[in-house]
């Protein structure tokens, strides 16, 4: 074997070489948590959820049975690992516990789904194959989970939103007086009926807006 | 028209790139308006007509691994089960920005690689890392693939290769004198980026820095020089940054602006950070600059001025017992006219002179510009960070295949939806903006390089719409290596992606990062990061972790870092 040609010029004192093709890589399950997690809780407190969530690649639902074979097909999935934890982060409601928000897509379909105490709407939506991106994981720092409630009885009855989640509105596309972000938004009992729309996520720029 | 029928040749020997004429192609964009609207509000209907066009795979090169690749493709593969896409990256891992420019301290912003991760797992998805397309790549270990190669194996190709450079401010001492960094490479060296691993910033000639620009980069530069090192310690910044910055003498910040607050380029989230920032000050703004009656202003430039405001108001008026050891302030009204040299040691950056400006029509008119006045201001700086925009450029065959690149805005050419757009002579003689068949553009490149992942994920997803739209419509005249015969006149040369670049351009497979390559590089950093964690040190491993190849094989690299 030549001598090894090294990626980065000058490196440091090298050490151990690890891996390579021929060799399979030890389990990657183990790695299935993001990098850094809980040590800068100072500053992220809201980074708990993200580590197993599903990121919806099924978010079309006509194409979620295409997606679901994706999934169970040859290659490994690194992140996701059972279809349960996909679709795991919201437990169905005990019986006569219910409480029930509709969601409107972009399309004007309402899905009323029956869910539980706590959850947010981030989970309830990811869970039910609805679209909504959610590319922080519910951090509260990417501003694609934006929904607006559509009557404003209920968007009073919600705890305000926090300077956190504001800082973020200001900067979600079509905000309105009624505007929040699913993932900070818990279901309560005094929330039970909700309906809330889903923006659409595209702009259509046109090449004026470009000049 | 010649130069990229010559240069483009298919090797079966059908023309790649002239098959429809001009005028066909232009009225066709004039209708799509109202067709694409129909198709992006009913997904349904496109994914049903998914292989409609026919059974064949639907090959798509994405070039570029960013939020825009990554979104675009996700938007196709979900709406056309048909669709395989094969995406071209230089670097050796996947992510672009959002591993190499997103700030360490940062990571719940990084969680969108997550999603990243599902796409990747698709069969039909295939990550060729490692491979630049057209230009030479950032380290000698690349391989490079010609464009006109990429044309001649796929049906679609999507440009999503962001911006790799930065805007320059042409000034006096810019070029000449040490201690003037580009943002851009200076977060990538804080980020671990190879290219700019070597930068070495000195942090220690001096107790003030200026930042010019005051955009979001700007405040992630801020913060890195700001923020206490053991928080940083913390994040998966690189080993070689802390060590600079644990040494940094740094203790005073401008952040500093040729117009005032109200066109500030800044978001809310991050000016808060930095005033949430413990054992740091901030130094009171201007309030002239701050509209009197706040409630007149739309919510977010409200309640940004606020803000800032109040920040201001507080830091006058209560001088703080135990005085902070760092502050920063926002200059505003400046623009930069000459670094000057330091009398002692003449090639080393002493203060930068600042002009006045003013705004007109008004200071608080958002889109006030700035004009030059006589007077001036000089800032010492024994560091300086130019952070006034990151810049797309041309991949260098564009001009040969005739692909219109728009210097002055630096994106490529295209109708805002993503469809790549050249002007071509009609029929009639008069000159006409057409889509170019197959090619198609997304995120920065496609639309300058400001936004945050939100916004590239939304300009994603309308150029994957126009990508499946025009699929759906079934004309081969849309796309490379389809002929635009019409219906049951298609003919179609058979494109085999990767597998024929490989062949054409004689790429080494070992020097190919594969997703499962990237996959061990990724487990390798978090073992080693965990690894540390437990024996009490910090997850720091970011650029520490590498790649190395012998005749045959690819490896995954621990470095040992000397603490
Ligand atoms: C310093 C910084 C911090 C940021 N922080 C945030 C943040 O906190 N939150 C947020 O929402 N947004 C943030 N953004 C914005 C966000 O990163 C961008 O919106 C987004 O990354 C743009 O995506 P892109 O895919 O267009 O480009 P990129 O992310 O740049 O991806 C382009 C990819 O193409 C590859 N490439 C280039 N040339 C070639 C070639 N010839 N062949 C093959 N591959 C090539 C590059 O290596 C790169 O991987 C930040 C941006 C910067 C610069
Ligand atoms: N945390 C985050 O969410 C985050 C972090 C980093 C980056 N990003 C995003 O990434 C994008 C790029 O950020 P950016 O900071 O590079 O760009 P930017 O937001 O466009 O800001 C560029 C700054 O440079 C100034 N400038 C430009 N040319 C100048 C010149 N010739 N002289 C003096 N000043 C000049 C601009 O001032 P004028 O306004 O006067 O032109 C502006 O203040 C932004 O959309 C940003 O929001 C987001
Ligand atoms: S998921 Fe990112 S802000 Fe809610």
């Amino acid at each position: 074997m030549s001598a090894p040609r090294v990626f980065a010029q000058r490196l440091p004192r090298l050490r151990l070489a690890l891996d390579s093709r021929q060799t399979s890589g030890s389990s990657l399950a183990q790695y299935a948590r993001p990098r850094c997690s809980g040590q800068l809780t100072a500053n992220t407190p809201r980074l708990a959820v993200s580590a197993h969530r599903s990121f919806g690649l099924a978010a079309q639902t006509n194409n979620s049975a295409r997606w679901q074979s994706l999934q169970t097909s040859q290659q490994p999935r690194p992140f996701s690992t059972s279809s349960a934890m996909s679709h795991g982060h919201v437990d169905p409601p005990k019986p006569g516990e219910e409480l029930y928000v509709t969601f409107i897509t972009k399309e004007g379909d309402e899905h009323k789904i029956s869910v539980s105490k706590g959850d947010n709407l981030l989970d309830i939506a990811q869970a039910h194959d609805l679209d909504m991106e959610g590319a922080c994981g519910g951090s509260c720092a990417c501003s694609t989970c934006h929904v607006i409630v559509t009557e404003q009885d209920y968007y009073d009855k919600m705890p305000e939103p926090d300077d956190d989640e504001n800082d973020m509105l200001d900067l979600a596309f079509g905000l309105t007086e009624t505007s929040r972000l699913g993932c900070q938004v818990h279901m309560t009992p005094e929330l039970n009926g909700l309906k809330v729309k889903l923006p659409s996520m595209t702009r259509n720029l046109q090449s004026s807006d470009f000049n | 028209m010649a130069s990229i029928a010559a240069q483009a040749k298919p090797s079966r020997g059908v023309c790649l790139l002239c098959k429809a004429t001009t005028t066909r192609i232009f009225s066709r964009i004039r209708t799509r308006g109202t067709t694409r609207a129909n198709f992006s509000s009913a997904a349904p209907t496109a994914a049903a007509a998914a292989t409609s066009q026919n059974e064949r795979s639907f090959r798509v090169a994405v070039i570029g691994s960013g939020p825009a690749g990554f979104y675009t493709t996700y938007r196709v593969m979900s709406k056309l089960q048909n669709a395989r896409v094969d995406m071209y990256e230089a670097l050796p891992v996947p992510f672009g920005l959002v591993r190499f420019g997103v700030a360490p301290d940062h990571p719940e912003v990084k969680n969108c690689q997550e999603k990243f991760n599902e796409v990747a797992a698709s069969p039909n998805f295939t990550f060729i890392g490692n491979v630049s397309v057209g230009d030479l790549p950032g380290h000698p270990d690349a391989s490079t693939v010609p464009l006109t190669s990429i044309l001649r194996h796929y049906h679609a190709v999507v440009f999503a290769y962001g911006s790799s450079k930065d805007k320059t401010l042409g000034i006096p001492g810019e070029s000449t004198l040490k201690g003037i960094y580009s943002a851009r490479e200076f977060v990538g060296w804080y980020n671990g980026l190879p290219e700019h691993a070597d930068l070495n910033p000195d942090l220690t000639q001096g107790d003030e820095a200026v930042i010019i620009g005051q955009g979001n980069v700007a405040l992630d530069v801020a913060r890195m020089l700001l923020e206490d090192v053991d928080v940083l310690r913390k994040s998966d910044i690189t080993e070689h940054a802390l060590e600079a910055l644990s040494k940094s003498k740094i203790k005073r910040v401008h952040v500093v602006g040729r117009r005032g607050p109200m066109q500030a380029a800044f978001t809310i989230k991050e000016v808060r950070e930095l005033m949430r920032l413990p054992d740091v000050s901030f130094h009171p703004t201007d309030q002239s600059l701050i509209p009197s009656d706040l409630k007149q202003l739309p919510r977010a430039p409200r309640r940004l001025m606020e803000i800032i405001s109040r920040e201001s108001s507080s830091s006058c008026s209560s001088p703080n017992p135990t005085p902070a050891s760092k502050s920063w302030s926002l200059d505003f009204l400046l623009t930069p006219q000459t670094f000057l040299p330091s009398p002692s040691n003449p090639t080393q950056l002493a203060s930068t002179v600042f002009q006045h400006t003013t705004l007109s029509p008004s200071p608080f008119d958002p889109n006030a510009y700035a004009l030059p006045t006589t007077s001036v201001t000089t800032i010492p700086s024994s560091a300086a960070f130019r952070s006034i925009g990151y810049k797309s450029a041309a991949l260098r065959e564009f001009t040969d295949v005739g692909i219109p690149f728009d210097e002055r805005r630096g994106v490529i050419s295209n109708d805002g939806q993503g469809r790549v757009w050249r002007e071509q002579r009609t029929a009639d003689g008069t000159m006409a903006y057409g889509h170019f068949p197959g090619l198609y553009c997304a995120g920065w490149v496609k639309r300058g390089p400001t936004g945050v992942i939100a916004s590239t994920m939304a300009d994603a997803f309308a150029t994957g719409d126009a990508i499946v739209g025009d699929w759906v419509q079934e004309d081969g005249g849309r796309f490379l290596n389809k002929s635009s015969g019409g219906k049951g006149r298609e003919v179609e040369v058979e494109v085999d992606g990767w597998e024929g670049v490989r062949r054409d351009a004689g790429v080494d497979k070992a020097r190919v990062v594969g997703w499962a390559d990237w996959q061990r590089i990724d487990g390798a950093e978090r073992e080693r990061g965990g690894g540390w964690v437990k024996r009490g040190r910090s997850l720091r491993v970011r650029g520490r972790c590498w790649l190395f190849l012998d005749e045959e094989r690819l490896h995954v690299l621990y470095i040992d870092v000397i603490l």
